[in-house]
């Protein structure tokens, strides 16, 4: 009996001093968890907490999250974004979305604090002044030529339309790199209506695309406006190819949505929850063991974004008592030189922070993402 | 020639939309002579109402829609009996100051209570389409349905306000409020039902604006159709019925037109440039009765 009790209190004293000794890494996680975005953020969010939840079990440097909703509003990310360094985080996985980001980035260069984006993919947020500024996901840009290039190399289509709105910086950013490259391609693009914010009524749009004979619809938008316009299509029978890209990405996830209408939709993504590589089986079934959802590209560029401070982090000896100015440089340094291998491809940083990696196409059968090959 | 059809009947059954709720707004001006910003608010909530309705209840849509303009009618009241009716001898800047403040309060309520994310209704009216000219130009047969809605909408008013009692009193309000509760009619009554007869209105014109034009139900849904349908109303002649029909449909075709031949971007702008040029040189509307104050 005294040997046993012996023995417990010395595991006791041992658990103690492995926690007391543990090092620990805090991590922001900012993005919208509330409001017209709230898929992707909450989808970082949770993804966040699963590769933490992993690393922390590891026994090795410990990951501490502090998750701030910015509700996609840049006035509301500058409030996050004051919460989270004033809690003293030593780096921030985040924005989620593009217009929080901008309005973050030039605050925490000015702080000298490093972000990781894993899903803001404006170029205008590797702008020259935003040099803490990393991102996971693929540029705008990058995306509309991508898309192009697929289209054209699996001759989806000859008479190509783009609907996209005008208002928003990811849209038209895609919209104007498609265009180039498809003149390029030799895709002939016969209508490109755009929209607003404020558009609710997708009917002329739609009008002009169908008696334009499009057969394939590029949507470089987002999954609320995408599901109006694939049911403005339906509701007048017309029923070309759609071809997204990340943006659509949660159309499927919409309360109520009719699933139906998005079938045989493209979209371009690095991530696809169908993947049979062990890394991807594993993280989907936490995910969904945590969510009961399947998880999308957000999800695992948050997942590849967590283990990519991490892996920066330790290799570069950061402890509980690095400040976040002198994290910075020691992850950016480390960025620059790694290479990560994640669920969203082989990844390596360009000095103005872009990422580079291969992106695949998905298209959704059966209310569900499978690779188009 | 068929695109100009196309974008005509695109315009009509948007406008349609726009008609529906500026019957309602054109009404509570007429009679309380008051802007009711939360009118566009309401129509928000009476979206939310057959939503819970339909989805978490399996209600019949039908039901629902009548569910929903009962809630939408109680909720009017409710707010003129609170809101409105201790302001009736105030000034009009504030009583239109409350209007605003009710409809904030309205969609802030709405964010805590159901959530800000988008939610898609279920499509209520799946009547297929109609073929015209071999198939060149579609006919939604749901959105014609709104159009044929809000004309019976509008007659049904029209034949109430002229031909019941209650309408004749409605009238009498609307002309002079003194006089009328001197002859011993109820003004209180009289515009507590003319705030649940517009907010009825409004609850119907939520479930066709997300469940037949496919708009998601949001916090904000309300705020830039109720914009829109104030233009509409002044448009046509605030107060007049016929006046806000023909108001929103000319703004729907005015916005549809200038979207297919013009610039998408351009559309809310000229909406509002008709409300501007309208006042500009007939400020009671195409329909509106010119009225003399004596002073």
């Amino acid at each position: 009996m005294k040997k046993l009790v012996a023995a417990m209190l010395c595991a006791c004293l041992c658990l103690g001093c492995v926690s007391a000794m543990a090092e620990t890494l805090t991590i922001g996680v900012q993005g919208p968890f509330t409001g017209a975005a709230a898929l992707y953020g909450a989808a970082v969010r949770d993804a966040a907490e699963v590769a933490a939840e992993e690393i922390n079990a590891k026994g090795e440097l410990q990951i501490v999250l502090n998750a701030q909703d910015d509700e996609h509003d840049r006035e509301k990310a500058v409030n996050a974004y004051n919460t989270m360094k004033g809690a003293g985080v030593q780096a921030i996985l985040g924005t989620v979305t593009t217009g929080p980001c901008l309005a973050v980035a030039p605050l925490a260069a000015q702080d000298h604090i490093l972000m990781l984006t894993p899903s803001a993919s404006s170029p205008d947020v590797l702008d020259n002044d935003n040099n803490t500024v990393f991102q996971v996901c693929f540029t705008d840009p990058a995306q509309g030529t991508l898309s192009a290039q697929y289209i054209a190399e699996n001759k989806l289509a000859e008479k190509v339309a783009v609907i996209y709105n005008i208002g928003d910086a990811y849209s038209t950013g895609i919209y104007e790199t498609f265009m180039e490259e498809a003149e390029e391609l030799g895709l002939e693009v016969v209508a490109d209506p755009t929209f607003t914010d404020a558009d609710t009524d997708f009917s002329s749009q739609v009008a002009e695309v169908k008696n334009a004979g499009a057969e394939l619809v590029f949507l470089p938008i987002y999954y609320t406006p995408a599901s109006m316009i694939l049911k403005a299509c339906h509701d007048v029978d017309y029923a070309p190819t759609f071809f997204g890209v990340d943006g659509m990405d949660g159309i499927l996830t919409i309360e109520g949505f009719d699933v139906s209408l998005a079938e045989g939709v493209y979209l371009l993504t690095p991530f696809a929850a169908d993947a049979q590589d062990e890394m991807t089986v594993n993280f989907v079934e936490k995910y969904q063991a945590k969510t009961g959802i399947l998880p999308n590209q957000f999800a695992a560029d948050a997942y590849d974004g967590i283990y990519i401070l991490w892996n920066a982090a330790k290799n570069a000896g950061i402890t509980s008592e690095t400040t976040p100015q002198e994290a910075c440089d020691l992850i950016t340094e480390q960025l620059l030189s790694m290479t990560y291998d994640g669920l969203t491809g082989t990844m390596t940083w360009g000095e103005s922070g872009e990422v580079s990696k291969t992106p695949q196409a998905v298209i959704i059968k059966d209310g569900a993402y499978v690779s188009a090959q | 020639m068929i695109k100009l059809l196309e974008t005509l009947v695109n315009g009509i059954n948007q406008g349609s939309l726009y008609a529906i709720i500026a019957l309602g707004y054109s009404m509570v001006y007429g009679i309380a002579k008051m802007l009711n910003f939360a009118h566009g608010d309401v129509i928000m909530v009476g979206g939310y109402v057959a939503y819970f309705a339909i989805t978490s209840y399996m209600v019949n849509p039908w039901l629902a829609v009548v569910i929903s303009m009962i809630v939408c009618a109680a909720l009017g009241m409710f707010i003129e009996r609170v809101a409105y009716k201790p302001l009736r001898q105030a000034t009009s800047l504030a009583v239109l100051i409350t209007a605003i403040g009710v409809s904030y309060f309205l969609q802030n309520a709405a964010q805590l209570l159901w959530k800000t994310n988008n939610r898609a209704f279920p499509s209520i009216l799946n009547l297929g389409n109609i073929k015209l000219f071999g198939g060149e130009l579609t006919l939604i047969t749901s959105k014609m349905m709104v159009t044929l809605i809000s004309l019976v909408i509008m007659f049904a008013l029209t034949l109430f306000t002229s031909k019941t009692k209650i309408g004749k009193a409605m009238r009498a309000v609307s002309e002079d409020k003194g006089a009328a509760e001197l002859m011993g009619i109820n003004v209180n009554m009289t515009i507590s039902v003319t705030f649940a007869i517009g907010s009825a209105l409004a609850a119907i014109a939520g479930v066709l604006y997300s469940g037949v034009y496919g708009v998601q139900l949001t916090p904000t849904l309300g705020a830039m159709p109720g914009i829109k349908a104030f233009t509409a109303a002044v448009f046509g002649g605030i107060g007049s019925i016929p006046g806000a029909m023909l108001g929103g449909v000319l703004l729907g075709v005015i916005e549809s037109v200038v979207r297919v031949y013009i610039s998408t971007d351009l559309a809310d702008a000229f909406s509002f440039a008709v409300l501007i040029i309208m006042l500009l040189i007939r400020p009671a509307g195409l329909l509106g009765k010119k009225v003399q104050e004596k002073v």
